[in-house]
């Protein structure tokens, strides 16, 4: 459980088949985010056999709705949002190519089966760790959906971002093992 | 009788807003200590850790504790003694929730229509205000900003007299049981029973307020609280979901008189940041 590995993207299958759940990962490198109205619009781009505002292929997708950036910081608090809400979508955008998501909580079935078969990862963030997580992040620009606020994808610059994983490309879930492990 | 221009109303909830978005209160990080002492898993520990550091930096760097701000949810005790003039007092409130949200770069989480449309306000209004009359020539406000992903874990039941009281602490342990790591265990858990469908729920919400370091003053009440919040956290579920010892930090009740027919019980949930904030005007 005490393992800190270092990752970067755009991320690697061999180095994702080496994660087990539990792992302590520090991610560097390109962070694309999108939560709800996001996820909605890109699989609508998908459906409709048009281009996504970033490549999509290899890359990490941050569940987070970021606070607004006090002056002279590129973001504000920024710890994820619960996941489940996304597992709908999450498997058309791991069959476009996505490869890493961090947010928090339990995921479906349907998405761990996803994660297996496009060898993919689903990481932990610590929702309460939102001004900590803010400091990794060195720099952030929105690429699309602007209007949507807190809610439009910005491409973060992340430097040792602290996440756990949750789910491995083994169909290991830590919600399930982690709550056994300790339940009386 | 006291005249209350209300327009002092306004910076009055600007700062509640932020202060309370900015600074965890004192009887949360000694319960995360408390806790912090008993856990048993070490990614656990390592998050309360976390928890902990992430509340001093958030003070030192004047940033939110968490970036879901929240509906800005507000307790007005408004005393009948008071005469408000100088304009609308509800939309006073909104306006110090305004600046607050602005002022203090919070995020702004409402839209305004909750189905079709979803579009965001960019002000974080309208603020959810409830009012209680009470005796005295006061204002009592007190802001408890509400993150979407705990109140999204929250459920009213209305359940029959026959399940009795262990119904009742099966309910609410099912329902923490169902949540998982979704609204950012530890958890501080309001339950309230009685009341009627509504009234439950406002309950379970104002049940938050208790200071944490607080036992309910009926010791039948604290007795039942201290059983499910044992029960909760023998889950397993553990900060975040991840596995441990801690789920819950507390569990709180309020009660209030129902119907014969009724046994109306809810859950309101809260995460790790448990915030609020009072100000009294006079």
């Amino acid at each position: 459980m005490s393992t800190e590995i270092h990752l970067n993207t755009p991320l690697k299958t061999e180095d994702l088949e080496k994660l087990n759940v539990g792992d302590k990962v520090l991610i560097t490198g390109t962070v694309y985010t999108a939560r709800d109205a996001a996820h909605k619009r890109l699989v609508e781009l998908l459906d409709a056999g048009k281009e996504l505002p970033f490549d999509i292929r290899g890359q990490i997708i941050y569940y987070v709705g970021p606070a607004p950036a006090p002056p002279g910081k590129p973001i504000g608090s920024a710890g994820p949002t619960t996941s489940y809400r996304m597992d709908p979508y999450a498997p058309i955008l791991m069959d476009a190519g996505l490869k890493g998501m961090v947010g928090k909580g339990p995921r479906g079935q349907g998405v761990i089966d996803s994660m297996v078969k496009n060898k993919a990862v689903y990481f932990a963030a610590i929702g309460g760790a939102a001004v900590v997580i803010a400091q990794s992040v060195k720099e952030a620009k929105i690429i699309a959906y602007e209007e949507l606020g807190a809610e439009a994808i910005r491409e973060l610059k992340v430097v040792d971002f602290p996440v756990f994983v949750a789910n491995d490309t083994k169909g290991n879930d830590i919600y399930k093992i982690g709550v056994e492990k300790y339940a009386r | 009788m006291k005249e209350i221009n209300v327009s002092k109303i306004i910076p009055v909830v600007k700062k509640l807003c932020i202060d309370a978005n900015y600074y965890a209160g004192e009887d949360l990080v000694e319960k995360i200590h408390e806790f912090l002492d008993k856990e048993e898993s070490p990614t656990a520990k390592e998050i309360l850790v976390l928890m902990l550091e992430n509340q001093k930096m958030a003070a030192k760097e004047k940033m939110p504790i968490c970036q879901d701000t929240g509906v800005a949810v507000i307790f007005v005790e408004l005393g009948q003694d008071v005469h408000l003039v100088g304009g609308d007092f509800y939309a006073a409130i909104n306006e110090g929730v305004r600046q607050g949200y602005q002022k203090g770069y919070l995020r702004k989480s409402m839209v305004d229509d909750p189905i079709i449309e979803r579009k965001n306000t960019k002000d974080n209004t309208p603020a959810i205000i409830y009012t209680d009359i009470v005796p005295g020539d006061f204002i009592k406000i007190t802001i408890a900003p509400k993150g979407g992903g705990a109140e999204n874990m929250s459920e009213v039941k209305m359940m029959k007299a026959a399940d009795g009281i262990e119904g009742v602490k099966d309910f609410v342990v099912d329902r923490i049981k169902r949540s998982g790591g979704n609204p950012c265990p530890p958890v501080v858990v309001g339950v309230g029973l009685g009341g009627d469908f509504e009234q439950s729920a406002l309950l379970a919400k104002k049940a938050l307020l208790r200071p944490l370091n607080e036992k309910n003053p009926d010791p039948k009440w604290a007795a039942v609280e201290e059983e499910i919040l044992e029960r909760i956290n023998n889950l397993g579920i553990g900060p975040q979901g991840l596995g441990g010892r801690t789920t819950a930090l507390a569990v709180q009740i309020l009660s209030m008189p129902c119907h014969i027919a009724s046994m109306p019980v809810a859950v309101n949930v809260n995460c790790h940041a448990s915030r609020h904030e009072s100000a009294i005007i006079q």
